[in-house]
């Protein structure tokens, strides 16, 4: 079954990261198949950023989003350019610290930035709880393959910090 | 062994116009390489495009006759691929301060461990008589028919200034003083610069009043002045006329070098 | 033991070259080629072999062409702008037989262009763009994998041909992160040394001569001036220089069977799509979409020398369709060879083409 997932936000946040641990967490520890592309622009930081990712059993042949089925958005700018058109048949998980605007498609709403804030006193592992999030929603990768792609990616002494952040985005996900 | 083991005797006669300077600074470098007993299989010689880059052709050595400017860049990539070879690079003003300008500046900074060996004869010879960026103001080429209104770079100061670790300047006259400044420059470790003024009685010395070979000779020998006497003058509060060229050791420094050998 | 990873397709090129032994990158940065160069930094220095970032991409070419004199393996990557600079030096590397690995990760020219978008534009470039006449060899990769086994595959095509070998990747594939599966080791086919005694560029019976290289004894003047066989300048003889370029020429054209990669799907189709690199997913996809024998793919994977023989193999073909990301110039290249009629579908702008525009160009009538 193809998935093909959008992330967008804005530089700095993450936004690329969370495609590339997430197609990591399909090939490396789930033995799917996955293609991760991203927008890349001028600008460093700022601006709505946009990775994609494509998760299939299958090898993938055609390697670029046309139709996503899932949405992470996390930035106002991010969902007017990359989320306001999404299909009805989407679902959507929006940061919804950051994110005022709600689709046509099914949303989940995530207060990412805020817990990571307040909970997790970081900000900078928003991505990382709405990939929880994300996950514990879909399951386009399984938990245990999203955790050890975490671990792979994070900075060394943080993973304590970003597998929390990645139990809240789940416990999240139940709760809403 | 003397400079001349050093030939490719199968490779003569050369090409160059009789009274031509550049014999006389190929001779001097090959005593100098001869002085510091390199075996041959262990010695590059690496030119770009003009009279001077023809040099390598005529050496039993490996040689690489490059495009026109590049030779340090291809230098700096036999120099670092194998540190073990000796690499000197003959070149001239127009192969190496325009079309190759960056490539000097650049080699000088990096201080990339090779020794270039610059034949100024102040015109471009091969392709006929035209300016260069060495050319003096006032001068006469076929693309300054009217005489030479850009200043000409100083060549010396502009390897000095862009860090090379030995530079030293001296013309196609002061035989012996030049082979012991290339001899130098190959010890040294890091990115050694020699200039040599030479006499191009074809392009440059015909168009330029000077009638015979010996005329620009003469004139290489009286228009250069020794650094020390230079530097006394300048302390005296002596005006140093403008047509002199600085001549000696200019530089001889210990910054870090890139490509030395192991 | 194979292993696998999710590696984007410019990194799988770095390490492709790394398993091949390459022990030399020189290169200037530039979008969106750059990672090529920065995982050759990080990892070239840790496996004795040299990285050196140079000041212009005239002297990236250059730096790599002096180092495989000394024998290294020797690469740069590079895009359009810096591909532009290339070409004279690219020319003296044809001239002088060095082996030699280009990657161009292609985007969107002329001049400064689109410099984080996908295209195909250099192809005639790669193919034509020195002054003379001369032949290359060219590689397209149309995933992460194949920019980790064509550019392995490239220094193998570099040393046994001595000659330019170019990895015409585009953005898409060197940007895109995907599988990979790493085998433990390549086949790796050394340069042929030149016999002492024999002329240094004399060549053997397949028209290249053997590798005479620096610091070996050998005392080979190497020179973009046409030579002979002993490799001195000889710049005014006719005959010399035809028999030279037309050596530099037939070596490669002749090994043409040799050198082709491609794959066939279809043979007995009467539409049939050809493509290289990024496009090669959209045929792909619509082919699995629409399984018909009717839909034939001539998939490459060398572009240059062109393997002609191959379009032969399609005895039914009425029409070959070419998406590319430019103006049709590889098919222009088709046209040449076949009766049929060849219709370019090109796109621009960055984007690849879809698997719909593909079955709408298949529908519509020529």
């Amino acid at each position: 079954m193809r998935h093909e997932v959008r992330f967008s936000g804005f530089g700095g946040q993450g936004i690329i990261l969370s495609a590339v641990i997430l197609g990591r967490a399909a090939v490396m520890h789930d033995n799917k198949f996955a293609v991760q592309t991203q927008v890349y622009g001028p600008e460093a930081r700022g601006g709505a950023s946009m990775s994609a990712v494509i998760i299939d059993d299958a090898p993938i042949l055609y390697p670029k989003v046309a139709n996503p089925d899932i949405y992470v958005i996390m930035s106002q700018e991010g969902f007017e350019k990359y989320g306001a058109g999404a299909d009805e048949k989407a679902v959507m998980l929006v940061d919804s610290t950051l994110v005022f605007s709600r689709p046509k498609c099914r949303c989940i709403e995530i207060p990412a930035t805020r817990e990571a804030k307040q909970t997790l006193g970081r900000d900078i592992v928003a991505n990382i709880v709405m990939l929880g999030a994300l996950v514990a929603s879909t399951h386009v990768v399984s938990e245990a393959a999203l955790e050890k792609a975490i671990l792979d990616s994070v900075p060394k002494g943080t993973e304590a910090l970003n597998q929390k952040a990645m139990k809240k985005g789940i416990e999240l996900a139940a709760g809403g | 062994m003397s400079f001349e083991d050093w030939y490719r005797q199968d490779r003569l006669p050369h090409i160059f116009c009789a009274g031509c300077g550049n014999g006389t600074i190929i001779n001097c470098t090959l005593a100098a390489v001869d002085q510091m007993a390199w075996k041959k299989e262990e010695t590059v010689f690496v030119s770009g495009i003009g009279c001077s880059s023809r040099a390598p052709g005529y050496i039993l050595t490996d040689s690489l006759h490059t495009t026109h400017g590049r030779a340090i860049a291809f230098a700096t990539g036999v120099k670092l691929a194998n540190p073990d070879l000796n690499v000197v690079v003959f070149t001239g003003d127009g192969d190496l301060a325009a079309i190759g300008g960056n490539h000097f500046i650049h080699g000088c900074r990096r201080n990339i461990d090779i020794t270039v060996i610059c034949m100024n004869n102040q015109i471009y010879g091969m392709t006929g008589g035209q300016g260069s960026p060495t050319t003096p103001l006032g001068c006469l080429s076929t693309t300054t028919p009217y005489g030479c209104a850009e200043t000409p770079f100083d060549l010396c100061e502009l390897a000095i200034a862009a860090g090379a670790n030995y530079v030293s300047r001296w013309t196609s006259y002061h035989v012996k003083e030049l082979e012991k400044a290339v001899h130098a420059g190959l010890q040294t470790p890091g990115f050694s610069f020699i200039e040599a003024l030479v006499q191009c009685p074809t392009a440059f010395g015909r168009r330029n009043k000077f009638k015979q070979v010996s005329d620009q000779v003469d004139y290489l020998r009286t228009h250069t002045m020794l650094k020390a006497k230079r530097e006394r003058m300048i302390e005296q509060g002596e005006r140093i006329p403008l047509d002199m060229f600085v001549v000696g050791e200019l530089v001889r420094r210990n910054r870090p070098v890139m490509g030395g050998k192991p | 033991m194979t292993r696998t990873e999710f590696w984007q397709g410019n990194t799988a090129c770095a390490e492709g070259a790394l398993a091949a032994g390459c022990r030399f990158f020189g290169g200037y940065p530039i979008t969106p080629s750059t990672e090529v160069a920065e995982h050759m930094a990080v990892k070239l220095p840790k496996r004795n072999g040299v990285f050196i970032q140079m000041e212009d991409e005239i002297a990236g070419i250059a730096s790599v062409i002096g180092a495989s004199w000394t024998g290294a393996r020797a690469m740069t990557a590079t895009s359009g702008p810096g591909f532009s600079l290339m070409m004279e030096n690219i020319g003296y590397a044809a001239m002088t037989e060095t082996p030699c690995v280009i990657v161009n990760v292609q985007r969107g020219g002329p001049s400064t262009g689109q410099p984080t978008m996908g295209a195909q534009g250099d192809m005639m470039q790669c193919r034509f763009g020195s002054h003379g006449d001369y032949s290359v060899i060219a590689l397209c990769p149309a995933s992460v994998q194949e920019m980790y086994d064509l550019t392995a595959k490239a220094f193998n095509l570099a040393d046994k041909y001595r000659v330019p070998v170019f990895l015409m990747a585009d953005e898409i594939v060197g940007h895109m992160r995907e599988k990979i599966i790493i085998p433990d080791s390549i086949m790796n086919v050394p340069r042929r040394e030149l016999i002492k005694g024999v002329l240094p560029f004399k060549p053997d019976n397949d028209l290249v001569p053997g590798f005479p290289q620096f610091g070996k004894g050998y005392g080979v003047h190497v020179t973009g001036l046409t030579h002979d066989e002993r490799g001195y300048p000889c710049a005014t003889n006719p005959k010399l220089h035809e028999t030279l370029v037309m050596r530099l020429v037939e070596k490669i054209e002749s090994a043409r069977h040799g050198i082709a990669d491609y794959d066939i799907l279809n043979p007995g189709a009467e539409q049939v799509f050809i493509a290289y690199g990024a496009p090669v997913r959209t045929v792909q996809q619509l082919m699995h979409d629409h399984p018909d024998k009717n839909i034939g793919f001539l998939r490459l994977r060398t572009v240059w020398p062109f393997a002609e023989q191959a379009l032969n193999k399609f005895k039914n073909v009425r029409r070959f369709l070419v998406p590319e990301m430019n103006l049709g110039q590889i098919a222009r290249e088709i046209e040449r060879h076949v009766k049929v009629p060849v219709m370019p579908l090109p796109k621009l702008g960055g984007d690849l083409h879809t698997p719909a525009e593909l079955f709408a160009a298949l529908e519509a009538q020529s």
